[in-house]
């Protein structure tokens, strides 16, 4: 199978402008994708460009590893606020996730629900499109409404606009230390009104999950020492009618757990990804039925793993929301679409705007495209 | 200020259009009196003009989709007006355009604090969104200092920020869903009360589009609780390089404040000069204003008091109580108003990487004496955006052009240090000519494919963001004028 690696951002642009055929675009190949085409590598642009704690700062070639880009940040106490997932145990691949991979599907982990998304921490994307073309928006700076954000619409695209070279993100200070507060023996009704009571008090709440197995909710607080025994406290009284409170000061690896979906690791079946209201999340998952659920994000996020093959989206039917299939075959993903079909006025607005930034189909052909939209 | 030719076949036909629009909408909706229009002839950028050719004020998502499905058909522009406060000139009309008002829009729909999201009608004003939420203790974050007046259509048009984005984001982060009306008058939904785009994000590119994807009508807005309580504190220096020095090291600490105000000395003498808020006399003014319970607010400032005093401050002062608290912000808060009084002036709004600060204003300070205009300057230290203040006298001819040109050259200045040319107002009119600064005509070009997607008669505000030679071939351009 030919690969290229382009070295440079020029390098990129050449093999595009002449490229006739599909590619799969690689960055650490930690997130699936369509095997059996011609690999576009992004490992020769690698390393972080600027790095400005003072000004919560960093710029990095989009094949840099996540994990160096962390240590870089570590090392200056600050991290990405939205810890992004590694798929890799959820997937069973191998490889090392990097920036621009991270970037172009939005990875964002628990910490979404009061931080942001990756896509809210992303200052500048510089790429090249599937004509070869280069298109740098955004910058380096918080605060720019030059023109149209085309750094949103890039996050998020899974490589169908165009290829990323280098991005640019918002770091947040690193924290002293967490903790989580744990309330047991909940079902999701009350899990759910119970993460609510939480997310809507005062006292900063980074993290709030609920495992239907364990009947556990979970709550995060992180900051300066004093602040989160505070907190901690607190916040034990807001939730403390909804049953036993408890707490776990071994937070981080908790939250990891949470984060890469550790629950559904090794186990078989196919993973979804529902994006709903959180006060519809109990609904949503009593409709699953026969399979195992994560809440994440107050219960805006479910994960759901189901019998290989489910066609959830028909058997959930409709809500405010959207189902993505994350981890399932081929062939399913083939057929039911990896991505909620879109309604027909927006579909025609998507498909228009990426027949121009990929007018010979080469980027990502269909990945994001529902079989019925075609 | 160039603006494009109006369309002669459009005007002519301008009763026709009066008559199709006034069939389908309730009376009082359809604007045609020319002393009527007049009143939507600028936005805040007053010094250009240009009376429409009529203006529609609709009370509903339907009737602003019958407007634009007619005005389609007729093939006359469209300019989205939210309350008409832009500073950059978004809702300029033009001769043949319609002017398509929100303003009587402003319901708000749903408010939900288990979801934690407010559903209103985009005419409603910032600030009343958190009015709707405030006895319930949660508030709307973007916070412009224009937000009793300002609404939010024009917010989501221009993705607007505040002092307290470098905590809380600006609208786009802040933004959950929209309705919003098509030129061709299809009415679509994005987003919603869950996270996150199911494909491309197109909310975020809708965000910050100045009014030329689609008329936004109403809009799912993140709430969030009120924090215990916020504290500040007000820092003097005697440079503009130990001041930018002192945020570094703050931010470098770990601590998040969730304001970082700057002013220098023309800015801190005009403002003690109108509001008498008990300013030190210095170079640069620090405020910077922390959240929390009182426990954490002491544990912040501490922090920050203590690399206040590390670089050995002129002046060091903390609010002890809420009226305190007041007076230090009064006198920022004042700014605009206190240049007023002493002249006309032009805000500008350019970006730029936070420690390039000193060299900026260094550079400002020469190009001042170089034009002759007087420049005050206030800054959102947290996030890099620059609010110089140009003063200038209207009635002087020439004035204008020359704070025009100066202005001109400050964000220029922006770019080539890293930043750009808009961080909050937008780019309008005022920044049009600027773009190809920032950007090369390869990324204009990608931007317009989206317009091409969404609009792709470019009839929604047509003259906007981008440099009318760029845009010609895509707006249409009346035989007569050939």
């Amino acid at each position: 199978m030919k690969m290229k690696e382009p070295q440079t951002e020029g390098d990129l642009a050449d093999f595009l402008k002449s490229q006739a055929s599909p590619v799969r675009v690689v960055g650490g190949g930690t997130r699936g994708g369509m095997t059996e085409r011609e690999v576009l590598s992004t490992a020769g642009l690698s390393g972080v460009t600027l790095y400005e704690p003072g000004a919560l700062t960093l710029v990095a070639q989009a094949g840099t590893p996540v994990a160096e880009i962390d240590q870089v940040l570590a090392a200056e106490n600050q991290r990405l606020a939205f810890e992004p997932m590694l798929h890799q145990g959820l997937l069973g691949t191998d490889g090392a996730s990097t920036i621009g991979g991270v970037v172009a599907a939005n990875v964002s982990g628990p910490r979404r629900v009061q931080a942001g998304a990756c896509r809210d921490f992303l200052l500048g994307v510089r790429f090249v499109d599937g004509s070869g073309t280069l298109v740098k928006n955004g910058g380096r700076v918080m605060k720019n409404v030059t023109g149209y954000d085309l750094v949103k619409l890039l996050a998020g695209s899974w490589g169908t606009l165009g290829v990323l070279s280098e991005v640019s993100l918002k770091v947040l200070p690193d924290v002293e230390t967490q903790t989580t507060v744990l309330i047991n023996d909940l079902d999701a009704r009350a899990a759910v009104a119970a993460m609510a009571a939480a997310l809507g008090s005062p006292y900063e709440v980074t993290g709030a999950a609920y495992d239907p197995a364990t009947r556990q909710v979970m709550l995060r607080l992180e900051g300066f020492e004093s602040s989160v025994a505070y907190r901690a406290g607190k916040l034990g009284d807001v939730v403390g009618r909804f049953g036993a409170v408890t707490q776990d000061a071994d937070s981080a690896a908790r939250w990891r757990a949470i984060r890469d979906v550790a629950v559904f690791h090794d186990v078989p079946g196919d993973v979804w990804r529902i994006s709903v209201k959180p006060s519809d999340a109990p609904d949503i998952a009593d409709r699953i039925g026969s399979g195992a659920t994560l809440f994440d994000w107050g219960g805006g996020l479910i994960w759901a793993c189901v019998p290989e093959g489910t066609d959830l989206r028909r058997q959930l039917g409709g809500f405010d929301g959207h189902a993505t299939l994350e981890r399932g075959s081929a062939e399913t993903q083939r057929e039911l679409g990896k991505f909620q079909p879109q309604v027909a006025p927006i579909a025609a607005i998507t498909e228009r705007i990426r027949a121009r930034f990929d007018p010979r189909g080469i980027l990502n052909p269909g990945l994001m495209t529902s079989p019925a939209e075609g | 200020m160039e603006m494009p030719i109006p369309n002669p076949d459009v005007i002519a036909r301008k009763a026709r259009i009066v008559e199709r629009l006034s069939v389908l909408l309730p009376p009082g909706t359809v604007i045609h009196d020319e002393m009527e229009t007049r009143a939507y002839e600028c936005d805040a950028l007053t010094a250009y003009k240009c009376p429409p050719l009529l203006v529609v004020l609709p009370a509903t998502t339907q009737e602003v989709a019958d407007v634009l499905r007619i005005c389609h058909q007729e093939g006359v522009p469209v300019v989205p007006r939210g309350s008409g406060t832009s500073l950059a000139g978004g809702a300029l009309p033009t001769a043949d355009c319609v002017v398509l008002g929100v303003s009587r829009m402003n319901d708000v729909l749903e408010a939900d604090y288990d979801n934690r999201y407010i559903r209103v009608q985009t005419g409603r004003t910032n600030l009343s969104v958190t009015g709707a939420v405030e006895e319930e203790d949660f508030f709307y974050a973007p916070d412009p200092s224009s937000q009793l007046a300002c609404a939010i259509a024009g917010n989501i048009a221009m993705n607007s920020g505040g002092a307290h984005c470098l905590k809380y984001g600006v609208t786009t982060n802040n933004l959950l869903g929209v309705t919003m009306v098509l030129m061709d008058g299809t009415i679509v939904e994005i987003g919603g009360a869950h996270l996150d785009a199911g494909g491309l994000d197109l909310l975020g590119v809708v965000c910050g589009s100045e009014g030329q994807l689609g008329v936004v009508t109403e809009a799912t807005l993140r709430i969030l609780r009120k924090p215990e309580g916020a504290r500040p504190v007000l820092i003097g220096y005697d440079s503009n390089e130990v001041a930018g020095a002192c945020v570094s090291d703050i931010i470098k600490a770990g601590v998040l404040p969730v304001a970082i105000e700057f002013m220098d000395r023309p800015c801190i003498e005009a403002c003690e000069a109108f509001a008498h808020a008990g300013y030190p006399d210095c170079e640069a003014l620090l405020i910077v204003e922390v959240e929390g319970s009182p426990g954490e607010i002491d544990a912040q400032l501490a922090v920050i008091k203590k690399i206040a005093q590390s670089h050995d401050p002129v002046e060091l002062r903390e609010a002890q109580t809420a009226d305190e608290a007041a007076r230090i912000w009064l006198g920022r808060k004042s700014a605009f108003g206190a240049m007023g009084q002493i002249n006309d002036y032009m805000c500008l709004d350019g970006t730029i990487p936070v420690n390039e600060l000193p060299y900026v204003l260094r550079r400002i300070g020469e190009m001042s004496v170089e034009f002759g205009l007087g420049v005050a300057n206030v800054f959102h230290a947290g996030d890099g955006n620059m609010h110089p203040l140009i003063l200038f006298d209207a009635n002087k001819p020439g004035d204008l052009e020359t704070c025009e040109a100066f202005g001109a050259e400050i964000l220029k200045l922006c770019v080539e240090v890293g930043g750009c040319l808009t961080g909050e107002h937008g780019v309008g009119i005022e920044k049009r000519d600027l773009m190809l600064h920032q950007y090369t005509l390869e990324d204009l070009e990608a931007q317009m494919v989206i317009k091409d997607a969404f609009d792709p008669a470019w009839l929604l505000n047509p003259a906007k963001v981008f440099p009318l030679s760029v845009t010609q071939s895509r707006r249409f351009v009346p035989l007569s004028a050939a």
